[in-house]
């Protein structure tokens, strides 16, 4: 149980609850969609790029707690940062689920999502939107999956 | 079966068949493992696990090839099981089994090969909404290439066939009716004897998707009166990689090959190549030689528990579970048609499918979460995912009990 605990923490509950910047940003420039076609979860995250840097940034769509916190909490950690910063928020993430180690120092609040690596069928939850996020920067068309 | 049938058949002793799953004697997480998974795949009784291991290590050699002992002793076993294979559908004749790896191998078969050379421009396949993709994206390839027509038939708020508009739904262009025996989300047991009526009246010929029925009720294919059933061995308790597929005779002596290759030939020149007759046809290179073997095994443990005694087990625990969950304000049910079998698939009002199998996992209680293969059935119903708890052999009270108390669980802990 304890285990579970960790994983859906008070943070990642209460962002599954009331999500944060759950809508379309207005001036939108930039959007993706992500999928994962193992539980059907779909996400939008809607992005307003100025000048080098995310002004704005919303996500649309539906999942479990852990991909509907993980959005939520994204959208907060990156808004108003260069996209440069954003793009190495994304590696630390991704390395804070894949291989552990030290990267939670710097996440800040993202850091409740060290417990996902425990239930590695749950890291693709956690990463979706992200994996998202990274492709409307990039401005790719394009659906993503999360493989 | 009638329901007065199915009383006379005897108890199922869990106790002791759960004593003949090695699968049990560990725990799941510090708890006796509640395995609710039993629709995607069932757990491999001891006696099955033991004859793959004796005929790998004493009887194996390739089959229909070697002229020395081991190879014709393989032969004899490979085609034992298909024999055994043939009595558990009741099938005419043996060579109407073809093996295959799994049903939707088996549908691809049948789409590929009867598909090509019988749907043509502006012909029609008739299929249900609640089938699994392997029963729908086989036809809809099929008629894409053949410029046919994939019709889908209606099913009603409980998860019934819409019997009105499937009839409204055949027309003298319907080629195919391919169905579901049992929804691997709804349970329901489809009327396939009437479909199968009313499809051979307008001249279609029918497929049924045998997966969830076939380890749950008696199946009888002359009865039934379908041109191809198909099933999974490991959803029957054999092992992965040998499933069956049954066609009539009459009908799979007219098709072509599927796959073409070793063992499957008459006669090869460079100029031109004649085929076996089946069902060595549609057996193209080695197959599944000691799952097969497997798979007879499994069918004979069946056999020897009962069908009937099966169904009545099933249906005592689809009954409890079902009173169980229905006792959840947040739970909703997904598929409560009369008669229905083998599963319980629901939604939880706050809480998404796939927390809740991890919570569930987290008790020792193995569910199914997601969309099952069904994702064209969960839009109908206006969801995404849902949980699927279903039924085998080894189950008892006792597992149902513990998913209503975790279901419980996952609900206070995200109402906190």
């Amino acid at each position: 149980m304890s285990e579970l605990r960790e994983l859906y923490q008070t943070t990642i509950l209460d962002h599954n609850k009331s999500p944060r910047n759950f809508r379309v940003p207005e001036g939108t420039n930039r959007h993706a969609d992500g999928h994962n076609p193992l539980c059907g979860d779909k996400v939008t995250v809607l992005l307003v790029v100025d000048g080098g840097t995310v002004r704005d940034v919303g996500f649309q769509g539906s999942g479990c707690a852990i991909s509907t916190a993980s959005a939520s909490l994204m959208t907060q950690a990156v808004k108003g940062k260069p996209v440069g910063e954003v793009v190495a928020l994304f590696d630390k993430f991704h390395a804070l689920l894949t291989t552990g180690g030290d990267a939670a120092e710097d996440l800040g609040k993202l850091a409740v999502f060290a417990g996902v690596r425990e239930f590695p069928m749950r890291v693709k939850c956690a990463t979706l939107a992200w994996h998202t996020l990274r492709t409307a920067l990039d401005g790719k068309p394009e659906v993503v999956k999360t493989e | 079966m009638s329901a007065a049938i199915r009383e006379r058949a005897p108890a199922l002793d869990v106790a002791k068949i759960r004593r003949d799953f090695p699968v049990f004697d560990r725990n799941s997480r510090g708890r006796r493992l509640a395995y609710l998974d039993t629709g995607a795949s069932a757990q491999k009784p001891r006696v099955v696990i033991d004859a793959i291991a004796e005929f790998e290590a004493h009887s194996y050699a390739n089959i229909h090839r070697g002229v020395y002992e081991l190879s014709a002793l393989a032969t004899q076993r490979y085609e034992a099981a298909r024999e055994r294979v043939g009595r558990f559908l009741n099938a005419a004749e043996a060579r109407e089994i073809v093996f295959v790896r799994n049903t939707t191998e088996a549908i691809n078969l049948v789409a590929a090969s009867w598909g090509r050379t019988n749907v043509g421009a502006g012909d029609e396949v008739l299929i249900t909404e609640m089938e699994h993709h392997a029963n729908i994206v086989p036809w809809q390839m099929l008629c894409e290439e053949r410029s046919a027509r994939l019709r889908v038939a209606p099913i009603l708020e409980d998860g019934s066939l819409d019997m009105a508009a499937f009839e409204r739904a055949l027309t003298p262009r319907t080629k195919l009716v391919a169905i579901a025996h049992v929804s691997n989300v709804l349970g329901t047991l489809n009327p396939v004897q009437r479909i199968a009526e009313l499809a051979h009246a307008r001249g279609a010929v029918v497929l049924l998707d045998g997966a969830q029925a076939a380890p749950r009720i008696p199946v009888d294919v002359c009865a039934l009166g379908c041109d191809f059933y198909a099933f999974s061995g490991h959803k029957a308790y054999g092992p992965s990689g040998a499933s069956a597929l049954y066609g009539r005779a009459s009908i799979m002596d007219a098709m072509p090959p599927y796959q073409t290759g070793g063992g499957m030939i008459a006669s090869v020149t460079f100029e031109k190549t004649t085929f076996a007759p089946i069902p060595e046809r549609f057996e193209a290179g080695t197959p599944a030689i000691a799952e097969a073997v497997g798979l007879g095994v499994a069918l004979d443990y069946l056999g020897s528990l009962g069908l009937a005694a099966i169904e009545r087990h099933e249906a005592d625990l689809l009954a409890y579970g079902t009173r169980l969950l229905r006792a959840i304000p947040e739970v909703r049910l997904i598929g409560t048609a009369q008669g229905k079998l083998g599963v319980l698939s629901f939604v939880v009002r706050g809480v998404h499918a796939h927390d809740l199998g991890t919570i569930l996992d987290q008790e020792g209680v193995a569910i199914r979460a997601g969309h099952h293969c069904a994702q064209p059935l969960h839009a109908r119903f206006g969801i995404v995912a849902s949980a699927r708890a279903s039924l085998g052999l080894y189950n008892d009270h006792e597992d149902l009990d513990r998913l209503a108390d975790a279901v419980r669980k996952a609900i206070a802990m995200f109402a906190g």
